[in-house]
């Protein structure tokens, strides 16, 4: 490489005027069959690129990205989950001696040495050796680690009452006419309360929009009450008529 | 054309070298596929990059759309999913590809692990590409809060309470995150839009760069 004296740039700037030639190096004289990254090796992963993104593409087209009904904060009886890869996690914290007084453990100290030990893994296993057979203590805790997070997510997954999830996440989209003489008698005798102003249910009270009951049923309901549910009608035959006609209305 | 165009740029700024630095570089036999097929397990780590860039580019689209603000936020994520053309697709390359990228993440984890690859001289580089695993794993936190619907609220609600229990530091670290120490709210959509899509997406970068800048110059690890 031309230094110092006699050097030539362009301009007044710091480029060097002689052009170096764009050539690829030459592998053949490395280790095996060593190849070019560019364009010899580039070329292959495109092309396994090419076939995972079509791939991936049919599972967008084949599965809907989920989304639940707006966030509502009042709905206090809504089970929260977590998406997947954080069950682990979250299933710890269902242990006794990881909840409660105890978050702490459960919180901070179990995943931080857990992961505190990934991050400094270098500096732990400190022997020469490579292979796992050869340092039985890195693949040992590494396999238990692996082992504990497929448990504890399998067990999270098991424990989710998903009929129930995917129930209490529905978007409802029931429009509701506020101005009808159905709703009217439902705020005057105290249903929406408990079933909430969108009559969609609450903590207390399930959804009136998905009932499976006939106007009848849901008369007799209204007004001699059913399991938690008290006696609250309270007004003229004509207006329970009419109200159950309207809840019935709702869950077509 | 194209080669007067190269010629033009490269006189007047070299970019020869760095081209050569950037493209030219050894795949040793032992990482190809093509002659072992149980090298695919180094595919692990490029496909990683490849669904990061998916996931960037597909929620440089979702913003397009994307409102962040409790009244807005879910009736944006329900428009562009039921109304936008191709909207659907998008958001689910992004939903799907935050998955994939955790999956892939995970496995290329294991693989350099169980051969033992983040040995001296490649300390380093362990250290940054498990930071890289913790933000990505932030990321998908703070994006599991953005379309605001159930699941959403409250899973980041268990998440401000778990932060909470943090000793000392606890209650600052959730009101840092949600922007009020009870309420979650307007104040934390906004804070959690911020973090996912300029905080963590720029340490993301960082760390990455330093992570293919280190693979570079170091060469891939030799075969077992």
């Amino acid at each position: 490489m031309h230094r110092g004296k006699g050097m030539k740039f362009v301009g007044d700037s710091r480029v060097p005027a002689e052009r170096k030639p764009n050539i690829p190096k030459d592998y053949s004289e490395y280790p095996g069959k060593t190849e070019a990254f560019w364009p010899n090796f580039l070329l292959k992963e495109w092309m396994v690129g090419a076939v995972f993104l079509i791939g991936f593409l049919s599972l967008t087209i084949a599965h809907q990205p989920p989304l639940e009904r707006i966030a509502d904060p009042t709905d206090t009886a809504y089970i929260p989950l977590p998406d997947w890869y954080f069950l682990f996690l979250y299933q710890l914290l269902k242990y006794s001696y990881a909840s409660g007084p105890f978050t702490v453990i459960g919180a901070l100290v179990i995943p931080g040495l857990a992961f505190g030990a990934l991050l400094l893994a270098p500096f732990i296993d400190l022997g020469p050796e490579r292979r796992p057979s050869k340092r039985p203590l890195a693949t040992g805790f590494m396999l238990l680690s692996i082992a504990a997070v497929f448990y504890l997510t399998w067990e999270s997954v098991d424990h989710h009452d998903w009929e129930a999830a995917k129930k209490q996440g529905q978007i409802v989209d029931v429009e509701i006419d506020k101005n009808s003489d159905g709703y009217k008698i439902a705020q005057a005798q105290t249903c929406t309360s408990c079933h909430g102003g969108e009559l969609a249910g609450g903590a207390a009270a399930p959804s009136l929009l998905d009932s499976k009951m006939s106007a009848e049923e849901i008369a007799d309901v209204a007004k001699n009450g059913k399991g938690s549910m008290p006696a609250v009608f309270k007004g003229s035959d004509e207006e329970l008529q009419t109200l159950a006609e309207f809840i019935d209305g709702l869950s077509e | 054309m194209l080669n007067k165009i190269y010629d033009w740029v490269d006189e007047r700024l070299d970019i020869t070298p760095l081209w050569r630095d950037i493209a030219d570089h050894e795949v040793p036999e032992h990482v190809n596929p093509a002659h072992h097929f149980s090298a695919f397990v180094y595919c692990f780590g490029g496909l990683t990059f490849f669904i990061t860039v998916i996931q960037i580019l597909s929620g440089m689209f979702l913003t397009m759309y994307y409102v962040p603000d409790i009244k807005n936020a879910w009736e944006s994520v329900y428009y562009l999913q039921n109304q936008v053309a191709f909207g659907q697709i998008v958001r689910g390359m992004h939903h799907w590809g935050a998955s994939l990228v955790i999956v892939m993440m995970f496995l290329h984890t294991l693989r350099v692990f169980f051969q033992g690859a983040y040995k001296k001289p490649r300390e380093l580089n362990w250290v940054v590409g498990v930071l890289i695993f913790f933000v990505m794993l932030a990321l998908g936190l703070t994006g599991y809060l953005l379309p605001w619907d159930m699941k959403a609220l409250f899973a980041t609600k268990v998440t401000l309470q778990i932060a909470e229990a943090v000793p000392l530091i606890g209650p600052y670290i959730k009101t840092l995150l949600s922007g009020h120490s009870t309420i979650v709210g307007a104040q934390t959509l906004t804070r959690f839009f911020a973090i996912h899509v300029f905080f963590l997406p720029a340490a993301l970068l960082g760390l990455m760069g330093a992570h293919f800048l280190m693979i570079r110059k170091q060469g891939i690890s030799g075969p077992l």
